[in-house]
């Protein structure tokens, strides 16, 4: 399209359950072109895949509805397109039930692609080598989940290119969500690696919601106040043709948009930072600068990128067996020798179960449970301190006998043990491999709504 | 020069990917990035956070935002998924970094008050 003006993205999510209200804001008052969702955590589309077994109809967003019942609204009347990957295990059954809302609320006509094939359950062969472990599939110790692949922009851009107002996905690289509406409003090539690093810079910026306008960064004292927390703005992407932008907030929204907290956001969840692996290109953040530009408004910069990899990573989620928790806690003079106390008869008494527990940990609450082994002595004693046990599992049985602990020790525990709780969860592991490009095969299909599958 | 804490003059913000933690090393001031970047070596890390971490701990730097990353590895016990940790991410863990002595320099033209 090679359009010359400034394209306007908004960053309507950062996790599965994010705010729903920001994004209307950013879709009401945001002048925006797109509204992007990202919400899919590593564990998070492993979680709705058991749901999509449960039930073939489910497997996607838990907050779809809800969010696009707020959000279709204001992004229809001021014409704004919407991508998400809330499609997560089932794309297909959100966009029957995106359609379903769309005709509900009265907007006949809308159109809505689903993109699938980062489904690759199918695609995997058993000696692909799992990177965390230096084994092999088949080598996992429990039951397949899900397995995707990290999908590109290139299906969001041809659903875009067939005019779709809504984009539904599974799993695609985060940034990816961004990028996709640059190469196809700005007309790149999808081999201009320079253009498409400093892209996916902008989409790195953008994907985690408040996380780059204030949210995580408060610390009293030592920053600057963050003001209006409860009613912080999530992003904007104002994106020249050149992929340089100014990220910026709805005025009036709480937060803050400033250098330090685009560098907090930049520098999140990455590694090397001449090397940040896409399915797109490979980007790199070296020189990328991050200038004030005005009041909550920051330009960035100077991103590069190096030609895209042969092979897409992809996430195998397998079932992991159970872990068990229990806690318990003492308040006042003597309440951290009395944790120790029952932490020690506490172990001795899981001991028979001690070959079928993979894992066994015991956390002190205001002494060492954030902190670990890193934690140093307290310095006076703690006004409350509160136990906490728990163990892993392939035996769901044993899980429970964990969790039943504390329970367990009513009658035993040392003086003046209170406030129990306790609780047993299925494990999902997660474990990376990769994929030669041309296994992968994405598919876009276009339904009207109000109409039949075009 | 003086002896501050980490914490006074960077902040830092920690993230996840599998079993791997990243911490980074953010100072307020762009004029503090020169001795910073000298001084918060991977020496200095792996003494904070060095009892938490299984594998290396690797040090980059992005001199354009002027800004260091730590990636640890081995350093979320299995992960999100897997690990028995309250905090399953890691993302309290940023704070340790901030703990670690520097030694600031006056600035040119002596201490003011």
């Amino acid at each position: 399209m090679g359009a010359t003006t400034t394209l306007r993205l908004g960053g309507g999510a950062g996790y599965e359950t994010d705010w729903i209200e920001p994004a209307v804001v950013l879709a009401e008052r945001g002048n925006l072109d797109y509204l992007c969702f990202e919400t899919l955590a590593e564990r998070t589309l492993a979680l709705a895949q058991r749901r999509r077994q449960a039930d073939p109809r489910d497997g996607f967003n838990p907050t779809l509805v809800a969010r696009m019942r707020a959000c279709l609204p204001p992004c229809v009347r001021n014409g704004v397109r919407v991508i998400g990957n809330f499609g997560a295990a089932n794309p297909p059954a959100a966009t029957d039930r995106l359609a379903a809302l769309a005709a509900e609320m009265g907007y006949p006509g809308l159109k809505i692609a689903t993109v699938t094939g980062d489904d690759v359950r199918d695609a995997l062969e058993p000696d692909l080598p799992i990177w965390e472990t230096g084994q092999t599939l088949a080598d996992l110790p429990g039951e397949l989940v899900a397995a995707n692949a990290y999908l590109g922009v290139e299906p969001i851009v041809e659903a875009l290119a067939a005019g779709a107002d809504i984009i539904v996905t599974g799993r695609v690289a985060d940034p990816a969500l961004f990028l996709a509406p640059m190469v196809h409003e700005f007309g790149w090539p999808l081999d201009d690696w320079r253009r498409l690093g400093q892209g996916t810079v902008v989409g790195h910026l953008l994907e985690c919601s408040a996380y780059v306008t204030g949210g995580n960064y408060l610390d009293p004292g030592f920053t600057e106040h963050v003001p209006d927390l409860a009613s912080i703005g999530f992003p904007i992407g104002e994106v020249a043709p050149d992929g340089t932008a100014v990220i910026t907030k709805v005025s009036g929204t709480g937060g803050l948009v400033t250098p330090l907290t685009c560098k907090a956001q930049l520098v999140y969840e990455i590694g090397d930072p001449a090397r940040y692996l896409t399915p797109d290109v490979v980007a790199d953040f070296r020189g990328v600068r991050l200038e004030a530009d005005g009041r909550d408004r920051v330009r960035v910069c100077g991103g590069g990128g190096n030609a895209r990899p042969d092979s897409l990573k992809v996430s195998v989620a397998i079932e992991d067996g159970f872990i068990g928790e229990s806690e318990v806690a003492w308040g006042g003079p003597g309440a951290l020798a009395k944790a120790r106390a029952m932490a020690e008869a506490v172990e001795r008494k899981l001991a028979p179960l001690r070959n079928i527990l993979e894992d066994l940990r015991f956390d002190l609450v205001g002494v060492n449970s954030i902190l670990g082994a890193a934690a140093p002595e307290p310095a006076a004693e703690p006004n409350e301190v509160r136990l906490r046990v728990a163990a892993r599992s392939r035996e769901e049985s044993a899980a429970r006998a964990v969790a039943g602990t504390f329970r367990d020790f009513v009658m035993v525990a040392p003086l003046g043990a209170g406030a129990e709780r306790s609780g047993v969860r299925k494990v999902i592991g997660l474990y990376s491999t990769t994929l030669p490009r041309e296994r992968v095969c994405p598919k876009v299909e276009i339904r009207t709504v109000g109409g039949a599958l075009a | 020069v003086s002896r501050v804490k980490l914490r006074e003059v960077a902040f830092s913000r920690a993230g996840d990917k599998g079993d791997i933690s990243n911490v980074s090393v953010i100072p307020y001031a762009e004029s503090d990035w020169e001795w910073i970047r000298e001084q918060v070596t991977v020496a200095r890390v792996v003494a904070v956070y060095g009892p938490l971490v299984r594998g290396p701990i690797e040090r980059y730097e992005l001199p354009g935002i002027k800004a260091l990353n730590f990636v640890m590895r081995g350093a979320l016990e299995g992960g999100v998924s897997r690990t028995l940790a309250l905090d399953l991410h890691g993302k309290s863990r940023g704070a340790l970094m901030g703990t670690i002595e520097v030694e600031r320099p006056e600035p040119p033209g002596g201490v003011q008050g």
